[in-house]
């Protein structure tokens, strides 16, 4: 027994290797086996996971669009519902197709349109910027804060979400208005003698835009600046870089997927958003979603409201898609 | 007649007394909260140097080098490179450069931007930038590469690039954390001696924090060996290893045997140790600081111990008689333990010269230990 263990490359030990090699073999046919069956199953299983969303974006999105698609090509008229339809018998022979371009036109033509339009691009990209730094700021002060109490920041981020938005907003205009808290309290100091008109400007809807969006800015910048390497920051002020120039060269360009998620959250909606505007905006500040509701319910003229609808959805994806399309070039780059 | 091939120098400024550190360090601390993870640290740095900082994980290494490039600020105390204090001084106008040990490149540069970084950040030229990046890719065998990002590079190719990033800006000193840790060992025996030809080629100052001896051992001019923050011995390879001062030192470079006794006797030549762990007295070399009667313990390394089956003719000193507990064979050496009668484990190691020997020490065997006085080491 004592002998065999003495010399380490004796005859037993190579028996043993050559008894362990069929064993070897046969587990890896089995793992083959086994391999084969799973991949089978993960495919199955993909097909459900990825199929599950796009059946949710043919139900909730794509089937409405063709039909708001549908009703932008019609008349409006006095009926129920109150537009004409697309595919109609005439004299019960002949079947006509009406495809009426005239509510396109007239969004060409109407410089009210366009002006809406761009002034929902504006106001949309001042106050995506506002909230980028305002946002860029504060995600930067929670990921660097203390662990304790980073997760109570973030939930006073979330927190306003547990109210309702109007609620919300009336609140904003409670604080506000010519008789609000801010203006009492300033004439109370004797600040001003004059109540300063805040509602219904352009100052109090870019507020209540950034107050409102302001979270969908935090919460992606703060997952790519929680995850950011802290040594890279260390190298780059070893290399000789100043903080400005390591927060320029490093920080930021780390952080553009956060940045482009976050513009994207705040952008898509500002554009189409319409309670805010309506609620706290003046009377020039006329938007796009303010527009598309009045034509809705308070025209009835649902084939031009449709239309409106196209073209802004045309607006939103457009840039989407280039983003896209961008990305998925930079990734194929990296692969 | 010029010399053929040129010839590593092997200077050792220290032991010159007109010699002025480069680098000097007085009793530096780091506290955080109550503990202490830089303990009074006093060390003196010479020009050229590869200076290694030794110890286990968390004895404060890393602490140490960060406080020299600037990112923690000492508790107490200062440093000074080429006379300059440098306490005050931010991380980004230190003339000191570290290669980090998660090597921190920046993953949206490419590789030759990524050289080019602080070549720019010094504000030089455009064609300056490029050339001073050029060399630098030669050197660490880059060039091929420099277009690449940096996950595109395995972890040896990732490990130059942070090198290169370094040295590029000829530092005074050149501070490395680990960076050899996350290679695998065929790899960083390589790099080791890579590692080495550059700092001798650039004569740049370098200190290497490691937590591995057999590297340490290989790379530096000095080490200075740490433990729960303090410095616990400063030398040579050989120093550390053939005169380990502490308990902590002999334990933590390789293996040694400690036998704990009293000097009993001494002599004009040398001391007699009395060991209750030990059949027969130790004889160890004199030393002017060794009293009779005073505790002492005599270290001795496996490999300096002679073992034989063969009964020795004089067993009067520095011959113990054990059985063969245990024996491993490694290639290159065969490592025994030594069971003596008092219950102590003697570890010996012997070179297998004969690939095969019929009298082979094997288990169970009686075997005797013999040694030279000379090659004990006293700690107290
Ligand atoms: N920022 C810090 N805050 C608190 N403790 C720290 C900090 N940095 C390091 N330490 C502690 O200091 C000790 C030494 O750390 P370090 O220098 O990284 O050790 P190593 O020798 O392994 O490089 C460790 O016990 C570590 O937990
Ligand atoms: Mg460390």
């Amino acid at each position: 027994m004592k002998e065999n263990r003495l010399i380490p490359n004796d005859h037993s030990q190579a028996e043993g290797d050559k008894a362990a090699l069929p064993t070897e073999k046969s587990a890896k046919h089995f793992s083959t086996l086994r391999n084969l069956l799973n991949s089978f199953e993960n495919r199955t299983w993909r097909g459900v996971v990825i199929g599950i969303p796009y059946l949710w974006m043919l139900m909730f999105f794509f089937l409405p669009f063709v039909f708001v698609f549908k009703i932008s090509l019609a008349e409006s008229i006095i009926a129920r519902p109150p537009f004409t339809s697309l595919i109609a018998w005439v004299d019960g022979t002949r079947l006509s197709i009406n495809l009426i371009f005239d509510n396109y036109l007239l969004l060409l033509e109407d410089d009210f349109f366009t002006i809406a339009y761009l002034n929902s691009l504006k106001i949309a990209f001042v106050a995506t910027l506002c909230c980028l730094i305002i946002g860029y700021i504060m995600a930067y002060g929670i990921a660097r804060s203390k662990a304790s109490i980073r997760n109570v920041l973030l939930l006073l981020v979330i927190l306003p979400f547990w109210t309702s938005f109007l609620l919300r907003v009336y609140a904003w205009m409670g604080l506000l208005s010519n008789h609000g808290i801010i203006n009492n309290l300033l004439l109370a100091i004797g600040f001003i003698d004059q109540p300063i008109q805040m509602m219904y400007t352009d100052f109090a809807m870019y507020v209540v835009f950034v107050y409102t969006f302001l979270p969908f800015m935090i919460l992606p910048l703060y997952s790519t600046l929680e995850k950011m390497d802290m040594s890279l920051h260390e190298a780059s002020a070893d290399l000789g870089a100043k903080p400005v120039t390591t927060f320029l060269t490093v920080t930021v360009p780390l952080s553009m997927p956060g940045i482009i998620a976050g513009c994207m959250l705040v952008f898509i909606p500002a554009v189409g958003e319409f309670v805010i505007p309506s609620l706290v905006g003046g009377p020039d500040s006329m938007m796009i979603g303010r527009m598309l509701f009045d034509e809705f319910f308070a025209n009835r003229d649902w084939p031009l409201a449709s239309a409106v609808a196209v073209v802004l959805l045309i607006f939103l994806v457009v840039p989407f898609m280039l983003y896209k399309f961008y990305s998925a070039r930079q990734e194929g780059r990296y692969v | 007649m010029e010399p053929l091939e040129e010839k590593y120098i092997d200077p050792q400024p220290w032991l010159d007394k007109n010699e002025k550190p480069f680098l000097e360090i007085r009793s530096v601390t780091k506290k955080f909260g109550d503990f202490t993870a830089v303990d009074k640290v006093n060390l003196e740095i010479y020009k050229g140097e590869l200076f290694c900082l030794l110890g286990g994980s968390g004895c404060g290494k890393s602490t140490l080098l960060r406080i020299l490039a600037g990112f923690e600020t000492a508790t107490e105390g200062s440093f000074f490179i080429d006379g300059v204090d440098m306490t005050q001084i931010p991380p980004y106008e230190r003339p000191v450069n570290m290669m980090f040990q998660s090597y921190a490149i920046f993953p949206h540069m490419s590789v030759e931007k990524n050289i080019a970084y602080g070549l720019k950040r010094d504000g030089l030229s455009k064609p300056e930038v490029k050339t001073r990046v050029e060399e630098g890719l030669k050197l660490v065998q880059l060039s091929q590469f420099a277009k690449r990002k940096p996950h595109q590079l395995s972890g040896g190719q990732q490990q130059r690039v942070a090198l290169a990033r370094a040295l590029v800006k000829h530092p005074k000193v050149l501070l490395l954390d680990e960076p050899l840790a996350a290679l695998d060992k065929k790899l960083r025996e390589k790099t080791q001696f890579e590692l080495m030809d550059i700092q001798y080629k650039l004569g740049i100052t370098f200190i290497v924090v490691t937590h591995d001896q057999e590297e340490a051992m290989t790379l530096s001019t000095r080490i200075a060996v740490m433990n729960q923050g303090k410095i616990k011995q400063i030398g040579t390879p050989t120093d550390i290893y053939e005169y380990p001062q502490s308990r902590f030192t002999a334990n933590f470079i390789g293996s040694i045997n400690i036998f704990e006794g009293i000097v009993k006797e001494s002599l004009s030549e040398s001391h007699v140790v009395q060991s209750e762990e030990t059949q027969c007295d130790l004889l160890i070399d004199r030393d002017s600081s060794i009293h009779t009667g005073e505790k002492i313990g005599v270290a001795i390394r496996p490999e300096k111990i002679h073992l034989s089956r063969e009964e020795p003719d004089k067993q009067d000193f520095n011959t113990l008689r054990g059985k063969v507990l245990d024996f491993g064979y490694i290639g290159n050496l065969s490592v025994y333990n030594v069971k003596l009668p008092s219950g102590k484990m003697v570890k010996v190691s012997s070179p297998n010269q004969n690939r095969y020997s019929k009298h082979r020490v094997t288990w169970d065997d009686i075997v005797y230990l013999t040694w030279e006085p000379a090659n004990t080491v006293v700690i107290l």
